[in-house]
């Protein structure tokens, strides 16, 4: 008699090695798995809290800086390197995987207002308050040899910002006027200026290299053409504008740090109206910088705190701050998008995470799917109250809560007087303005 | 003209007199100069101290022509009303000739218009910068659409250049390489040797010889030889495969014999031509014969032979197929004498004497040449009778029956007879009701002569086949029932006893007769209506009339559809059903039974929504007052008449929404803690609530979805690498050119254009 077996093909369930995992065969017939939509809230809904029981951004304090830090600066090509300056004049160069210092330099007198690095990132640049712009070699100097600049030029007057050219071997500094040097010389090649207030920040664009973006003190944003030597547009906001930021990936947006406690991101063909108002501080916004994926930028305020907004939200997506961090000066967005570093008055460099759950390290396929699939359901239920109370939710200290509060009521009340002015005064007089309008004063050409 | 106007300014001239008469003297004063100028001097003087003064500072003009204006304080010739022009003062000139040169250059600069003031410094910036701003406005425009696809990308990976996998040739790559290890020099000498060159191209001197020996031409035919070889090779190929595509058996039985025939036909031509090689092709023929003997291939002792054994009872086609069989068997097991005879006549003689006597006889007999040939030809050639037998008399038992009346049937009703036999035979095999159907089968064979009472017996017998089967529970395999259903197919007119067919009622053998007379008059009322739509749906021819007048009750009632039970259908379905179950499942069922049986789900769920219907009516309110008007305490309500004229009726309600749907329950009220987790105002980009509804249900986990579904589902927007510096975006990566000067020089070459201006410029003025 033959007896008839039941085969299968051994391809359809042995596994090639014994870490794959077990092909399971699955049946997708919808009606199998019912009630998908409650399933995956459940899903998405311990997602969004086990984000929040992750969410441990803070990665490492680098201190040895014996004033407040004012400015960092990348490097071009390392990301490991770190460069700071200090309010003492001190330049300090940080090894972010040792989180050690790897070399100090006295570089000034006085504050160290600005550095930079070279687009090549064999030297950098200093500005500080003695009125000098020096040069330096970023590798140390060998056994016995000088810390010492490559090159001081001695200025007129205070230079209180440095910016390098992203391509060509020049660099722009700003203060009473903003200058365009070669490196070769000790004479701008090209000086230009538009009123007479003292310049605070100066940034090229990294995209058109040719374009900058100053803020000055007298409440002002000028935007100019290094090629045409002059500037090209003037806009004046409510209050003054601490620094500026290009956007890496689009080429005519930018955001301005403003003292009244907003960001503005502009399109810089129409000044007119800002394409986006940020607020969520409650203090100035002393420093911006975007991610290099140019889809998010993170704020540094004078409240203490750091926040990261993305692009096209008004609003903040997260808080970083702890308790010894003082007011925040200058901050940065690594170039790989990953960190975000802000150095602040009480002598720190601190090193976050930009997305605070994300786990460090390699990870496994399956661990990517999770995430991933995770980060989509967050996405997905995202407008579901309970998902949305969750994830929105962040403890902030004393201080900053009550002064939100505080702005919250202060907001009302404003809101409320021109309702009740536009009731009582003849209908069109009392014109709505819409709050990207409100806080721009003058565009100048 | 000119009268008018001297008169005028004659008159204006006398008025201003007027006015100027009032005292003025400075002005009088310098009106009667010219006397002396002493009198000038002194004049002056006066004119400074006045100035000393500081009360009348300003100065007076002199005046020098005459005017038909005369202010007061100055003079002028504004006056006039009327421009001095170059055509007036040049008319008198018009006669004298020598003043012609003069008059063309006059003429000139008329025609020359003036130069325009210089803007002042602020204005001319302003338009620089507005130029300025233009042109890089549109410089930037560029990236526009870069900008809007990046926005809008399903996903970014950044860095965004890709790293170029720079194919470079592979000299280039060895180029700075040498040999160290000994294998390696072994293999470069060898090289070497055969000048093997390692550069481009890696051809021998042999090679490079050989590939230009051949000529274009030479080249050319060969190529189209094989090209025709290789398409005649596909030809070829694809008929093949054409034709062992077909599936058509006679098409290859066909086949077969076509080419054992040429076959043989070369044998015989073969034999003429050249006989040891037929004697050969002869061994390769007596070799196939020996296989065939041992194996059992044409032995009909195959699945199919079988198969067609029992069909050849019946099927005049399967004997045919049997007997081919078998005769190819014969033909392929005979051994090849007739081709030794041919060859060789006169040596079969002194074959003969060889072989022994017996098997030559017995070979004689059998009409072949082997003795076992007939041992297996015997059998099969008694089952091939068998079934021409059978096909009269299938059995003893029928035998009687069928040939009483073979005469006038049909052989389609021989075939029915035959079954309801075997019907008979299985039910006598059943021990209980053995004895009660022999004699109902007696009873039919004696009053078989009408067909009616034929088919009534088959019914019955049918019935108590199956009523047997419920009552007792006895396994009937799925099998036999699937046969009996088949069996039934043929008389369509016997199915509706069997749908009207109720278990319990079979159970005596009056009854069932009863039944089967009832059904066979047809005029029997249905109980149920449903029952009976069915039954009319069967056979409409049947009774047509019957049915119209009943379907109209048969619609159903939505109100009563939970209310009413349905046993017809049970009824129906429960004999085919269950027995297609298992026993399990019928115990598993049974089980749940017994375990819910006090449960009435239908009741329960009506309660439930009774309760739900009185909840949700607007209540009445009672206003009364106990002891208000009248005498009040324990056991005494207030009057009738009071409660009346106090109770404010409640309006009624909108109807409700499950008022027309009898098994539904809606709950109209919201429920808070749902809504708790349910989102209510629109979100933004959505513009209706469907597209964020279906955004919701679509599920994008990888337990509703395939693999690659799944992955295409959670594609992240934004992929970094780690530990990878992500550059600006640059314009190469995008595929624009970039400005290949660089920034510093433009404004290098700028400077020394504006410096070269500058210096024009002021090379002009010094001139000048």
């Amino acid at each position: 008699m033959k007896v008839k077996m039941l085969s299968r093909n051994p391809d359809n369930y042995v596994r090639e090695t014994k870490l794959d995992l077990q092909r399971v065969p699955r049946n997708y017939d919808p009606t199998l798995h019912p009630f998908e939509v409650p399933r995956e809230y459940i899903r998405a809904l311990n997602a969004t809290k086990l984000e929040r029981v992750f969410a441990k951004p803070f990665l490492a304090s680098l201190d040895g800086h014996r004033d407040g830090v004012n400015c960092l600066a990348k490097h071009p090509k390392s990301l490991a390197t770190v460069l700071s300056g200090a309010c003492d004049g001190e330049v300090r160069i940080w090894n972010l995987t040792k989180r050690k210092c790897i070399r100090t330099i006295q570089a000034h007198e006085g504050f160290v207002r600005g550095i930079c690095t070279r687009f090549c990132g064999t030297s950098f640049f200093t500005v500080g308050d003695d009125k000098t712009v020096k040069q330096w070699k970023m590798d140390a100097p060998g056994n016995g040899e000088e810390e010492e600049p490559l090159h001081t030029i001695l200025g007129k007057t205070v230079y209180t910002g440095i910016d390098h050219h992203w391509k060509d071997p020049a660099f722009a500094t700003c203060g009473q006027q903003v200058d365009i040097w070669d490196e070769q010389r000790t004479n701008p090649i090209c000086s230009m200026t538009w009123g007479f207030d003292s310049i605070n920040s100066v940034k090229f664009n990294p995209i058109e290299t040719f374009l900058l973006g100053s803020c000055a003190s007298d409440r002002n944003i000028v935007l100019y053409d290094m090629r045409q030597a002059t500037p090209l547009k003037k806009v004046i906001l409510d209050m003054r504008t601490n620094t500026i930021c290009w956007n890496p990936m689009e080429a005519f947006i930018f955001t301005a740090a403003n003292e009244d406690y907003n960001l503005y991101t502009f399109d810089m063909r129409a000044l007119d109206t800002p394409l986006m108002v940020h607020m969520d501080h409650v203090s100035a916004v002393l420093d911006v910088d975007y991610s290099p994926t140019g889809k998010e930028f993170v704020s540094a305020s004078f409240d203490k705190s750091i926040r990261i907004f993305p692009v096209d939200r008004s609003r903040s997506r997260e808080v970083y701050h702890t308790k010894r961090m003082q007011h925040v000066i200058c901050v940065k967005w690594t170039s790989d998008s990953k960190y975000i570093m802000c150095g602040s008055d009480e002598m720190n460099i601190r090193l976050w995470k930009a997305n605070a759950s994300e786990k460090l390290g390699v990870l496994t396929s399956r661990e990517k799917a999770a995430k991933d699939y995770n980060q989509k359901l967050k996405e997905k239920f995202q407008y579901h109250p309970h998902i949305k109370r969750i994830a929105r939710h962040r403890h902030l200290p004393k201080s900053i809560y009550s002064q939100i509060q505080e702005q919250r009521i202060m907001k009302e009340a404003r809101r409320r007087k021109e309702v009740n002015r536009r009731k009582h005064s003849k209908p069109g007089s009392v014109p709505i303005v819409s709050e990207k309008k409100k806080h721009i004063v003058a565009v100048v050409k | 003209m000119k009268a008018i106007r001297a008169a005028e300014g004659l008159l204006t001239l006398s008025q201003q007199d007027e006015l100027v008469d009032l005292p003025n003297y400075p002005l009088s004063a310098s009106e009667d100069e010219g006397d002396s100028d002493g009198e000038r001097k002194h004049e002056k003087l006066l004119e400074a101290i006045n100035s000393l003064d500081g009360k009348n500072r300003y100065k007076l003009a002199e005046r020098s022509e005459a005017s038909l204006k005369v202010s007061e304080f100055n003079v002028s010739s504004e006056g006039s009303g009327e421009k001095l022009i170059l055509a007036d003062l040049l008319e008198p000139v018009k006669t004298s000739s020598s003043l012609a040169t003069v008059k063309k250059q006059l003429n000139r600069v008329k025609s020359k218009k003036t130069l325009e003031l210089p803007l002042n410094k602020e204005e001319v910036e302003r338009i620089h910068r507005e130029v300025a701003f233009n042109k890089t406005s549109q410089t930037l425009s560029k990236w526009d659409p870069i900008v809007l696809k990046n926005r809008q990308a399903e996903q970014l990976v950044f860095p965004l250049e890709k790293e170029q996998s720079a194919f470079v040739p592979i000299e280039h790559v060895f180029s700075g390489w040498k040999a160290r290890t000994p294998l390696e020099h072994e293999i470069f000498n060898l090289l070497h040797k055969n000048k093997q060159p390692v550069t481009d191209p890696l051809l021998t001197p042999m090679e490079k010889a050989s590939l230009k020996a051949m000529s274009l031409e030479e080249a050319k035919m060969r190529r189209a030889e094989l090209q025709r070889a290789r398409a005649l090779q596909s030809y070829y190929e694809a008929r093949a495969r054409r034709e062992k595509k077909i599936k058509s058996k006679k098409y290859h039985k066909i086949v077969k014999k076509g080419k054992a025939k040429k076959a043989l036909k070369e044998f015989e031509q073969l034999r003429n031509i050249n006989p040891t090689a037929a004697l050969e092709e002869l061994e390769k023929i007596e070799k196939a014969r020996m296989m065939e003997r041992m194996s059992l291939k044409h032995q009909n002792s195959g699945k199919w032979a079988k198969s067609k054994a029992i069909m050849a009872k019946y099927d005049l086609e399967a004997r045919q197929a049997m007997q081919e069989q078998l005769a190819k068997n014969k033909e392929l097991t005979q051994k090849l004498q007739v081709v030794s005879e041919s060859e060789e006549e006169g040596n079969t003689e002194e074959e003969e004497t060889l072989v022994p006597d017996v098997v030559n006889e017995v070979q004689m007999d059998a009409n072949g040449p082997n003795p076992w040939m007939l041992r297996s030809c015997n059998p099969d050639a008694k089952e091939e009778e068998k079934p021409m037998d059978s096909e009269h008399l299938p059995e003893p038992v029928a035998h009687q029956f069928s040939e009483s009346e073979e005469d006038e049937r049909p052989v389609a009703e021989e075939e029915t007879l035959l079954k309801e036999f075997e019907e008979r035979r299985a039910l006598r095999k059943r021990s209980e009701f053995s004895q009660d159907a022999e004699p109902m089968g007696s009873r039919e064979t004696q009053d078989s002569s009408s067909q009616e009472v034929l088919s009534e017996v088959r019914a019955l017998a049918q019935r108590l086949n199956k009523g047997n089967l419920q009552s007792r529970k006895q396994r009937v395999t799925s099998t036999g029932t699937v046969l009996q259903v088949q069996r039934e197919e043929p008389a369509p007119e016997e199915e509706e006893p069997l749908l009207l067919q109720r278990p319990e009622r079979v159970q005596t053998l009056e009854k069932l007769e009863k039944l089967g007379k009832e059904e066979c008059s047809q005029k029997k009322e249905l109980p149920r209506p449903i029952l009976q739509r069915e039954w009319t749906e069967r056979n409409p021819n049947n009774q047509p009339d019957a049915s119209k007048g009943k379907k109209k009750e048969q619609m159903i009632n939505l109100q009563n559809l939970l209310t009413t039970k349905t046993p017809s259908v049970k009824s129906l379905e429960v004999p085919t059903i269950e027995e297609l179950e298992d026993e399990e499942a019928k115990v598993q069922k049974q089980m749940i039974k017994e375990a819910f049986a006090g449960d009435d789900v239908i009741r329960d769920f009506l309660k439930e929504k009774r309760e739900a219907v009185e909840a949700n009516k607007p209540k009445d309110v009672d206003l009364t007052l106990p002891g208000w008007g009248e005498w009040g305490g324990l056991g005494l309500k207030p009057s009738a008449k009071k409660r009346r004229r106090f109770l404010i009726k409640a309006p009624e309600g909108p109807p409700r929404k499950d008022k027309n749907l009898p098994n539904v329950i809606i709950n109209e009220k919201r429920n808070i803690h749902a809504a708790a987790h349910q989102v209510r105002v629109l979100p933004y980009p959505f513009t209706h609530h469907q597209q964020f509804e279906r955004t919701i249900q679509t599920p994008i986990g990888s337990t509703w979805n395939t693999q690659r579904a799944f992955q295409k589902l959670t594609t992240p927007k934004v992929v970094t690498k780690p530990g990878h510096i992500i550059k600006p975006i640059k314009a190469e990566d995008v595929g624009y050119r970039s400005s290949s000067r660089s920034d510093i020089s433009v404004i290098q070459s700028n400077q020394k254009r504006l410096s070269g201006h500058h210096k024009k410029q002021l090379k002009k003025s010094s001139t000048d």
